[in-house]
């Protein structure tokens, strides 16, 4: 018993030295950001030697921070409620429907998700820019394109298992489609939909090629782009560097620490379904 | 239900529109584009037969370098974010302390994006080794991101650091349903911490396995962010993946219809690969 006592002391041990090399980088570029550059030359390790905020004032007009934190939540924020309301209307009639229609249908986009981003980006990009939608509504047309596939898989496992009991009373009440399905159903759904909405969220937010490609003003930048651009201008400038790293980590972080519950439980139901 | 056929194909009409502008037409337009002299969007298209793809394989070393890359690269991403992730998931379901702390901790990284994460270890790699290099040193520390070798090693610290805490998720969820009953039966037939781990853990721990590599595989073939902001493929194009020999193909190069072959057979490799696997590994899945 004492043997297997230490023995968990000692996980712990090594779990906190983990954890701790885990955070080192983060922990690191924080601690750089408040530092004259001056100072990150001189002792990069060393602790900053008081608060010194000028990186974060530059950082932040630099980096156009509210607007493109504005466009990131926007465009993330569309997306994903777009993107939860069309699939799971087209996962619940997929159910509902057993054809083989709906059996080929669901088939195809199960198989889209392992089609490469890279196959169809040039097609896509002349599409899109024949038809004028190269800019933040067309990149949520898009992410609706891209995000439905795996959000049909998950919300079709889901509404597999919804007894119909409900929805037939519904329909001897004379309930049409559309009610059925806003008033009844949805209303099951709210756990998948956390878990559709998370793994979306994560993925919205943090892309770059997407937006890179069909984003043409610096006005309509997101966070990402933004950091992207900011790096073009600022290679060797690390205090500026580290300081808008920190920036554009902070809604994410702040994100994850509010909802980490549902964040863990969305990302392992989504990977495992 | 009452069948109602407009009502199916209006409430599928939003999806399907959706995704047929964006995924469907562009890839068999794609197909097709793959065998013209395509060089950039408005511009003409000519039929080119095999032309494009015989240049890839014969005439463009920089696409069978990046390939090269882009393979080792996978093949030890693979097996050390799918390690690690396995080891540490068999830490934090231990009865330690602060077992959901850590769990935290180690997911973590999985939520800042790619771009955001290469530039923060470029300046890691190429600031704070440096200095650690100097202080301590150790020459080994310094230079790192000026050569191939530190390129594809700094790429494999920032992928593993940023994975395994991903696939660490998946495979607490997967021992979370090993019973109890069945390792304190183990327990009780006196079988040890390993024995329990070789008999029972690792075998039914192959359907995790087999999610675990599907995803590791498809990302570490399809790293693009992270290769562009931590070396953006230098120096010298030795750094260069495939998706990002792809991308300057087109958008450096303008050579449109040959980035689309090299797209296609991308698309070969990368569904193959992942195909191989999941066969492989559906095999090796028990009952329980």
């Amino acid at each position: 018993m004492v043997q297997k006592k230490a023995g968990l002391a000692g996980l712990t041990v090594l779990g906190a030295v983990l954890a701790i090399i885990f955070v080192s980088p983060i922990f690191i570029l924080l601690n750089n950001s408040f530092k004259p550059l001056r100072d990150i030359y001189i002792d990069i390790l060393a602790l900053p030697s008081g608060l010194y905020l000028e990186n974060y004032t530059k950082a932040f007009k630099a980096l156009d921070f509210v607007k493109s934190f504005m466009n990131s939540l926007g465009i993330t924020i569309a997306a994903t409620l777009a993107i939860i309301i069309t699939s799971s209307m087209a996962a619940w009639v997929l159910v509902r429907y057993k054809t083989k229609t709906s059996s080929i249908l669901f088939s195809i986009f199960a198989c889209a998700q392992l089609i490469p981003f890279q196959c169809v980006m040039l097609p896509l990009v002349e599409n899109m820019s024949n038809m004028g939608f190269m800019n933040r509504a067309g990149l949520v047309f898009m992410y609706v394109g891209f995000g439905c596939s795996m959000s049909i898989v998950l919300f079709h496992g889901f509404i597999k298992n919804i007894p119909l009991e409900l929805e037939e009373a519904a329909r001897i009440d004379g309930c049409t489609m559309v009610h059925t399905f806003f008033l009844i159903v949805l209303p099951l759904l709210k756990t998948i939909m956390v878990t559709v909405a998370i793994i979306n969220v994560m993925w919205i937010w943090n892309d770059f090629l997407l937006p890179q490609l069909i984003i043409n003003k610096p006005g309509w930048q997101t966070i990402p782009l933004k950091t992207y651009m900011f790096f073009g201008q600022f290679t060797k400038k690390w205090d500026l560097a580290t300081a808008g790293l920190v920036l554009g980590m902070i809604p994410i972080i702040v994100f994850y620490l509010t909802c980490q519950k549902y964040i863990v439980k969305g990302v392992t139901d989504g990977a495992v379904k | 239900m009452k069948r109602s056929r407009i009502g199916y194909w209006l409430f599928l009409a939003p999806v399907l529109i959706a995704f047929s502008m964006v995924q469907i037409f562009p890839a068999i337009k794609g197909i097709y584009y793959s065998f013209t002299d395509w060089i950039g969007v408005g511009a003409d298209k000519n039929f080119v037969g095999l032309e494009n793809y015989k240049y890839i394989l014969t005439k463009d070393p920089q696409f069978i370098h990046a390939f090269g890359f882009t393979f080792l690269f996978a093949m030890c991403a693979v097996i050390l974010v799918n390690l690690v992730g396995f080891f540490l998931s068999l830490l934090v379901t231990q009865k330690i302390k602060c077992a959901n702390l850590f769990r935290g901790i180690f997911f973590m990284p999985n939520l800042i994006g790619g771009i955001l994460l290469g530039f923060t270890w470029q300046f890691i790699f190429v600031q704070v080794f440096d200095a650690l290099g100097k202080a301590l040193n150790m020459p080994g520390l310094q230079g790192w991101l000026s050569n191939k070798q530190t390129g594809f090693f700094g790429l494999l610290i920032v992928v593993v650091w940023q994975l395994s805490g991903y696939m660490m998720l998946i495979y607490i969820a997967q021992i979370q349903n090993i019973p109890d009953s069945v390792l304190e039966a183990a327990a009780i037939d006196g079988a040890s911490g390993f024995s329990k781990l070789k008999s029972i853990i690792l075998p039914l721990m192959v359907p995790a396995f087999t999610i675990g590599l599907f995803l590791s595989i498809s990302t570490s073939f399809k790293l693009f962010d992270q290769n562009v902001a931590l070396t953006n493929g230098g120096p010298n194009n030795s750094t260069q993946m495939l998706a990002l020999n792809i991308y300057n193909t087109a958008f450096a190069e303008n050579d449109f219809g040959i980035a689309q072959a090299k797209a296609m057979l991308f698309l070969i490799v990368v569904a193959g690969i992942s195909l191989i696997q999941l066969w492989f590994t559906k095999r090796k899945e028990v009952e329980m």
